[in-house]
């Protein structure tokens, strides 16, 4: 261990020679998206999550696959269909020494309901009606309803301490007076827009990091993010932009790692509305009848899209061809489900079956800041679109103009992308596809408006199913259904990208987090 | 002057209302911050929930009051994504911008006005033209550009400077600068230098105008034929009749240094209040917004006023507006 130790540190010396030997322990990694607060309840954004999550733990972590394990929790069991019971770990300590117990946990459950801020925590703990503490390392979270995604919840919410963060607010964390957690990193430093800086805990529970100090520096443009990686001011990135992906693979100094996203990118298709606003003839007419309304004329649309030729020409190789909500490996992915085939000729055929024998017009909305190459896959579409009959313009808005009209059902067709954080397959489902319903909390993001009663029935059926294998056949039904009627049109799942040092290797996640403890020396 | 004074105050608080009124529309026309900042896993109720929390479901007239209420008391708002004050968010990261654009600055003016002499005072020579055209390059580049050339060459190839980033700053009144040390030094170089570009060209072309213009004055031949020597023809009078409108123009070019230094920022990841300002605009973060312009309407109302006060200094015959009043 030593040796390994000592040879990445002399590779280190030699490959960042700015460097002095006393830092050479230390690593550095350049972010792509700005850390807003390190409070770990105040803003449920992944850049955040990202660094909280290495300072502080979660009840059941997820591995790089997105599969619970045990965290602070070493065991978790339904003991009946309303109780939820955690055996907590013990010998756990805080960084300030102070003990881990249930108390803790039930703090933590409870302060994202009481923090004056935008949140977005409280979707963990909202179903919890009540907690109660067996033992200190015993837990029974109560519930009104049969709630099976209970673990899904707890890998979500990160356990602070209920000493060390008793009444403290957001600006107590980023000073690091309250930045107290059982993490594999101790808080240094957050300098906000610049960088945070963390110190390893030698009291570590899990696997201890092998390097003595991470500092992660924000670096959001891409070309001066690379800039950083080739002049060595930075030993490791995330977010490899598309467009520098070939070049870096052939630098000898450098590694990149790869891995599919739960990310996955698809369209809307405005489909329960009489008319639509933005589908015309071919003349730019309006048109009286909605033609999405027809499944045919939306499977006609998932035909005339080459998924392949966007993968290697718009992405550069970096996605995957997406055939349903989630990539495989994912709690409820259908084994049934593959990506639709380009097929023009039998595009047409369906128009025309459909009564739309001369294709009509339509302008297709996209963000254009938000997703990789967002602007450009959507012009993509558009020319497919366009070459069987579907006159399609193109209108793409930045993300904050765009998300509020696409909730105001604006649009007519319009680009979304769906990380699915958690790593099953009841998130998307609800969120995208079921039929919006404000009281029972579905279809929030449902910008089609799409309907289908029978695929409704298996997810509320699936979402109060507390038995593993008979949710996951439900969750399956209930995709196909929705996929094989054309609700949403998957186009691609995201890589995600990381670039390196060659001395250094990372499991590449699905998730997106750069955790720093994640990262090896090469033996 | 006092009368001068008060006048100046109450205009500025008249543009502060009407620009935090603009904003509020503009931010409100835009989009809903809630669509922007929630979590997608967050559902219709988590939705009304975060949206009452941040009294963004009160009538926009109500919300512009509620400000306003608050405005009065010192209190701008709470930015939504940091949950911290706004102000305190805006002061924590004005140091790094302030000094980054006085380094600009000085680099501007202590290259600038003697290479625009030296153009103007020999025109035809060959260095003269060379200035000249250097400053035509230093106009018509874009900043982003250059910027990432000033990395490639300096950081990636040569490796002689850091390629982004702030280095290590000491405190200085209680202030973090990063120039006092050899790290923070080495940071500060290459951002300074690319916001410099610009104001340096500017700077140089209205120099060199306005020395050529002067040195054709009755007051010059004069000097020359009571036999004074060119450099204190030059350094003293020249100068200081050429220096009205560079004063007028460093001063308003500062402020915009200040407000805009947002593509070098990005560029170099500089954690100044210009990346604030964008990544704020991205997520529709309102209270920092506003508390932005809000601050850089002050700073420019009080450049201006010092500018004016220069020119009592630097010109005996203009008179501050409020003897006329």
């Amino acid at each position: 261990m030593i040796a390994r130790l000592m040879s990445a540190l002399a590779m280190l010396i030699a490959s960042a020679c700015m460097m002095s030997a006393a830092a050479a322990a230390a690593l550095s990694i350049g972010l792509g998206a700005d850390v807003t607060s390190i409070d770990p309840h105040s803003n449920n954004a992944a850049p955040n999550n990202s660094i909280a999550e290495q300072i502080f733990n979660k009840l059941i972590e997820n591995d790089a696959r997105q599969q619970p394990q045990p965290g602070l929790a070493e065991s978790w069991r339904a003991i009946d269909d309303l109780t939820w019971e955690f055996k907590l770990r013990r010998g756990v300590k805080f960084h300030d020494g102070s003990g881990f117990t249930a108390a803790d946990v039930a703090f933590s459950i409870e302060r994202p309901g009481i923090l004056n801020a935008p949140g977005g925590f409280t979707i963990y703990t909202r179903s919890i009606v009540d907690k109660i503490i067996v033992d200190p390392y015993t837990i029974r979270l109560k519930t009104a309803t049969p709630y099976p995604n209970m673990p899904t919840d707890m890998a979500g919410l990160i356990i602070v301490s209920s000493q060390a963060a008793k009444g403290a607010v957001s600006s107590d964390f980023d000073s690091g007076k309250a930045a107290i957690g059982t993490g594999p990193w101790k808080f240094v430093r957050y300098i906000k827009g610049d960088r945070i800086e963390l110190i390893r805990n030698d009291n570590y529970w899990g696997r201890k990091p092998v390097w003595d100090r991470v500092t992660f520096r924000l670096i959001t443009s891409d070309p001066s993010r690379i800039a950083a990686l080739l002049a060595g001011d930075v030993q490791m990135i995330e977010i490899v932009p598309t467009a520098d992906y070939a070049k870096l693979k052939t630098n000898k100094d450098i590694t990149v790692f790869t891995t599919i996203s739960n990310r996955m990118i698809h369209l809307h298709l405005d489909s329960n509305r009489d008319k639509s606003p933005f589908v015309t003839d071919k003349s730019g007419a309006p048109l009286e009848k909605n033609p999405f309304k027809d499944a045919r004329v939306r499977h006609a649309i998932s035909k005339a899209i080459n998924r392949t030729a966007i993968v290697e020409r718009v992405m550069e190789g970096l996605a995957i061809p997406a055939g349903q909500l989630m990539p495989e490996g994912f709690f409820g992915v259908s084994p049934n489900l593959k990506p639709e085939d380009f097929d023009p000729d039998g595009a047409r055929k369906l128009l025309a079956e459909a009564g739309y024998p001369d294709g009509f017009g339509l302008t297709l909305h996209g963000p254009n800041n938000r997703y990789v190459n967002d602007d450009q896959i959507v012009q993509a579409v558009a020319q497919m679109l366009t070459r069987v009959g579907i006159i399609t313009k193109v209108e793409t808005l930045p993300f904050s103009v765009y998300v509020s009209r696409a909730n105001k059902l604006d649009f007519s067709a319009a680009l979304l992308g769906w990380g699915v954080t958690t790593g099953e397959a009841t998130y998307p489902l609800r969120s995208l596809v079921a039929t919006y319903n404000q009281a029972k909390g579905l279809g929030t993001w449902n910008w089609s408006r799409y309907s289908n009663p029978q695929a409704d029935t298996l997810l509320e059926q699936a979402l109060a199913t507390v038995d593993t294998s008979k949710r996951e056949k439900l969750l399956q039904q209930a995709t196909e259904l929705v996929i094989n009627d054309y609700g949403i049109i998957p186009l691609h799942y995201q890589v995600n990208t990381w670039a390196a040092r060659k001395n250094l290797v990372y499991t590449p996640r699905t998730d997106e987090r750069t955790y720093a403890h994640e990262v090896r020396a090469n033996p | 002057m006092l009368v001068f004074i008060i006048r100046r105050v109450l205009q500025s608080a008249l543009a502060l209302l009407v620009m935090s009124a603009l904003i509020f529309v503009g931010v409100f026309a835009i989009g809903n911050p809630i669509d922007i900042l929630i979590n997608p896993q967050a559902d219709q109720a988590e939705i009304a929930r975060a949206t009452a929390a941040l009294g963004l479901d009160q009538p926009l007239w109500v919300q512009y009051w509620e400000f306003l209420r608050n405005a009065f008391t010192g209190d701008l708002g709470r930015s939504f994504s940091h949950n911290i004050p706004a102000v305190q968010l805006i002061f924590e990261r004005m140091p790094a911008t302030v000094e980054l654009a006085l380094c600009a600055m000085v680099i501007a003016i202590l290259l600038g006005i003697p290479l625009g002499l030296v153009a103007g005072l020999k025109p035809d020579a060959w260095y003269s033209k060379t200035i000249m055209a250097g400053s035509i390059l230093g106009f018509s580049l874009p900043t982003f550009w250059v910027g990432l050339m000033l990395i490639m060459i300096f950081s990636v190839f040569l490796g002689w400077l850091p390629s982004t980033g702030r280095g290590h700053t000491t405190l200085l009144l209680g202030v973090p600068v990063s120039f006092l040390n050899w790290d923070g030094l080495v940071h500060l170089m290459m951002p300074a230098l690319n916001l410099a570009l610009f104001k340096l060209s500017l700077l140089i072309r209205l120099t060199r105008a306005g020395t050529r213009e002067a040195m054709l004055q009755d007051y010059v031949k004069f000097a020359r034929a009571k036999g004074l020597p060119l450099r204190r023809i030059v350094g003293v009078h020249v100068l200081k009749n050429i220096l009205i409108p560079i004063v007028t123009v460093i001063g308003l070019e500062f402020g915009s240094l200040i407000a805009f230094a947002i593509v070098t920022e990005t560029i170099f990841a500089w954690p100044g209040m210009g990346k604030l300002l964008i990544d704020s605009i991205n997520v529709l973060d309102r209270p920092v917004i506003v508390a932005y312009v809000l601050i850089i309407v002050c700073m420019f109302v009080i450049i201006n006023l010092i500018v004016d006060l220069l020119y009592s200094l630097l010109d005996p015959r203009v008179r501050l507006a409020g003897a006329r009043a």
